[in-house]
């Protein structure tokens, strides 16, 4: 049994195709080859006004199993992911224990297996994300992880993370950077400017990612190895990819939604969904993010999903937890905001979130071509909705965008042939697109 | 207006000039009623007041609770360790309980910037900031401005100059947000490495190089400096700074002749000042805190009073 996608604009990247045509799935596996005899009995979706576009990929999620459930587990962050249109997700390590080990990395996948669509582990680069001492980084690719990372404990030590970056470019892995120096940055809590000094919280300073992008990228190059920039947040991190680019550098850089969407100044109320890591920057780096996506410095986007639990949040600022959710607003913030705002064209937001992330990660996914596994989103993108963090599938509720009025919705999910998310206007048969879980 | 309109007392930047001065009116009223044989009046009579401090704090919340008894109402005190915002009860829960208890105002002093702010959307009983962080402790910034109306006799065109570190005091911070509203003209000085970030945004003047910041000044207020700041590297030595930075005679001749100097205590006697300019004729340091019992008088008695004259009751 087939499925046929009729009338949607189409939207492929990799293959620079954007226009109305049908799209057929059949087997888990896209197909144009729209024969009289496969499409005999197919389901037919009336795709017109929509955009079918590869199901988006986020290289940035933080999914708390193991070890912090009550956040999030790998099922119910899938289950958000799937919602936002997300059909691929990276888990990053910080859990408990952290992915340090072939077993770790292997329960990641064995859970993400379940959990309707793809899930790959980035394993930690060193033990326990300690900084010191290399973990099996070997075994962990050869298990399936599909990047390195330290996350948010990032090697302050060169010598330790120019021969980590060594170990990743010999197995084909690139190095997920959280950029920040931990020295200069002390015990921070928002970014250092007039609006932490009127607030009396403590500052962390824009050098302290500018200077780490920097010594990575030169690490990088030093190694040998890819180095992939994860949430840039400021003006200066955006000039030193671009300038790295610009000299053949193997590096690319991701930013979220927090970043072309948000300053500084929303932290005026205290609110601890504002607090996050790398913090709210100024206007003049938000206006930097966004020419850098424009221009194609910033080649990804990736929401860095932080969910947390109500009692991390509830508290004195200081005392909360750095991180907001993301998963299901990403995609409507892309449209609404750079989109809507002549930042970015539709299909350059999805080579961002598919095309894109896809190629940083080596991975033959987020593209419609023939014959690629059937990971795609069908989009509204005119039906406006309102955030409503009550409503998420995600455990989080930490976001900062309760309330905003996006346009842009997610209609359906289908991962691997299969729909993860929302409910298609027919009735769907048992073979080709089965076990609807809405 | 005799009351002021609002449920919290969180800081000075987001008061207005007319609060202030009703603040300031009320509070000399309040000296009045201190100067009296006996020092209380019924206002708040049947008012319950918690104090609720995470920080230590002898003067501060003292002069809270004095102003509160000279007023009738009933205070309670609770220190709590700063350790138990990791382990212990959470600000919410502690909050709840109290206002389960029935109480009608909360003084707040807390190591977290925001603490109040956070307070006054849990609990529905007025919140005054007792000092939060590094961010605002609006009943100093009070207490230090009616000083200066005490000696100077208006604030419209002072000059007052703060000193020290600036980067962690929320007393400069409350200070400069009042100062300003009233028409003075602030200067801060002290080491760069105690200057917060991007500074020159706030309406003041910026020195490091405390004799200019000195010249011609009405008022010097000396901020305490920290000692266990030396060791985290904001400066080289306590020697080098009492030179660099210290108030000592030869440096307050650079100030008007009738220069009021001020401090907010505690003083590190010998360091951020000699004995002899805290001693001296033109110190204010103990009228400072007498005025902090009225200033606080003040506070309680328009938010959780009000209306009549309380100079008559």
């Amino acid at each position: 049994m087939w499925l046929l996608l009729k009338g949607g604009r189409v939207i492929d990247p990799a293959n620079g195709i954007d226009e109305v045509r049908d799209i057929a799935i059949g087997d888990g596996a896209i197909s144009y080859q729209l024969s009289a005899v496969n499409l005999q009995d197919a389901d037919v979706v009336d795709c017109s006004g929509l955009v079918v576009a590869p199901g988006l990929i986020d290289m940035h999620v933080h999914l708390r199993e193991p070890g912090g459930e009550h956040k999030e587990t790998i099922e119910s962050g899938a289950a958000a992911a799937a919602a936002g249109g997300f059909t691929t997700i990276v888990a990053m390590p910080n859990t408990s224990p952290a992915p340090d080990n072939r077993a770790v990395v292997e329960f990641v996948l064995n859970r993400g297996r379940a959990a309707g669509i793809n899930v790959l582990p980035c394993g930690a680069m060193t033990k326990g994300m300690g900084g010191t001492d290399m973990a099996e980084l070997g075994d962990m690719a050869d298990a399936g992880a599909c990047a390195v990372s330290d996350d948010a404990h990032p090697i302050q030590n060169s010598l330790i993370m120019r021969r980590v970056m060594e170990y990743a470019s010999m197995l084909g892995l690139p190095a997920l950077v959280h950029c920040e120096d931990k020295t200069l940055v002390a015990d921070g809590v928002m970014n250092e400017g007039i609006c932490s000094t009127i607030l009396g919280l403590r500052g962390m300073p824009g050098a302290a990612e500018v200077s780490m992008v920097e010594r990575n990228i030169l690490l990088g190059e030093l190694a040998g190895c890819h180095v992939h920039i994860q949430h840039v947040s400021c003006a200066g991190s955006v000039e030193a990819v671009r300038k790295a680019k610009a000299r053949g550098a193997k590096v690319t850089a991701e930013t979220g939604p927090q970043y072309w969407s948000l300053t500084e100044e929303s932290l005026s109320d205290y609110d601890t969904n504002f607090k996050m890591n790398p913090p709210l920057r100024t206007q003049a780096d938000v206006e930097a993010v966004r020419a850098g996506l424009a221009d194609g410095t910033i080649d990804v986007i990736a929401t860095d999903h932080a969910p947390h639990s109500l009692e991390d949040k509830e508290v004195e600022l200081p005392a909360a937890a750095f991180g907001i959710v993301g998963l299901e607003t990403s995609l409507a913030l892309g449209i609404t905001k750079l989109v809507g705002e002549g930042v970015l064209t539709l299909p350059e937001l999805v080579d961002k979130m598919a095309a894109a992330p896809a190629k940083a990660l080596g991975l033959d996914r987020g593209t419609l071509t023939e014959g690629a596994v059937a990971d795609l989103v069908i989009i509204d993108p005119e039906a406006e909705w309102t955030v409503c963090a009550s409503e998420f599938k995600s455990k989080g509720r930490n976001t900062p965008f309760e309330g905003w009025k996006l346009g842009g919705k997610v209609v359906a999910t289908i991962a691997g042939g299969r729909v993860a998310f929302g409910e298609l206007s027919v009735q769907i048969s048992e073979c080709g697109v089965a076990g609807a879980r809405a | 207006m005799n009351k002021l309109d609002r449920k919290d007392i969180l800081g000075l930047q987001d008061m207005s000039q007319s609060e202030i001065q009703l603040i300031l009116d009320t509070a000399m009223s309040m000296k009045e009623i201190l100067a009296r044989p006996v020092k209380k009046v019924p206002a708040l009579k049947g008012k319950t007041i918690c104090t609720l401090f995470y920080e230590p704090s002898t003067r501060t919340r003292t002069s809270f609770e004095l102003a509160a008894k000279a007023l009738s109402a009933d205070v309670s005190s609770i220190a709590m360790a700063a350790s138990s915002v990791v382990k212990g009860e959470t600000l919410k829960d502690t909050l709840l309980t109290l206002e389960a208890m029935g109480i009608d105002a909360y003084i707040i002093r807390h190591g977290a910037g925001g603490a109040p702010h956070y307070a006054s959307k849990v609990a529905k009983g007025s919140i005054i900031n007792a000092g939060d962080g590094m961010h605002e402790h609006p009943s100093q910034g009070l207490l230090d401005m009616l000083t200066m109306v005490d000696a100077k006799g208006s604030l419209k065109g002072l000059t007052v100059t703060i000193v020290g570190d600036i980067l962690h005091s929320r007393v400069a911070r409350s200070n400069i947000w009042g100062l300003t509203k009233m028409g003075a003209e602030v200067r801060i000085a002290g080491p760069k490495t105690l200057l917060p970030a991007d500074v020159e945004k706030l309406p003041v003047k910026v020195f490091t190089n405390v004799d200019a910041a000195i010249e011609g000044a009405d008022v010097v207020n000396v901020l305490r400096i920290q000692l266990e700041r030396m060791n985290s590297g904001f400066f080289p030595s306590v020697r080098e700074y009492a030179s660099m930075f210290g108030i000592d005679k030869e440096r307050l001749r650079r100030a008007k002749p009738d220069v009021t100097v001020m401090h907010p205590g505690p003083m590190n006697r010998g360091v951020e000042i000699t004995p002899e300019v805290a001693d001296g004729e033109f110190a204010v340091i103990t009228d400072q805190v007498t005025n902090g019992v009225a200033v606080r008088m003040a506070l309680l008695y328009l938010l959780l009073g009000g209306g009549t004259n309380v100079a008559a009751a």
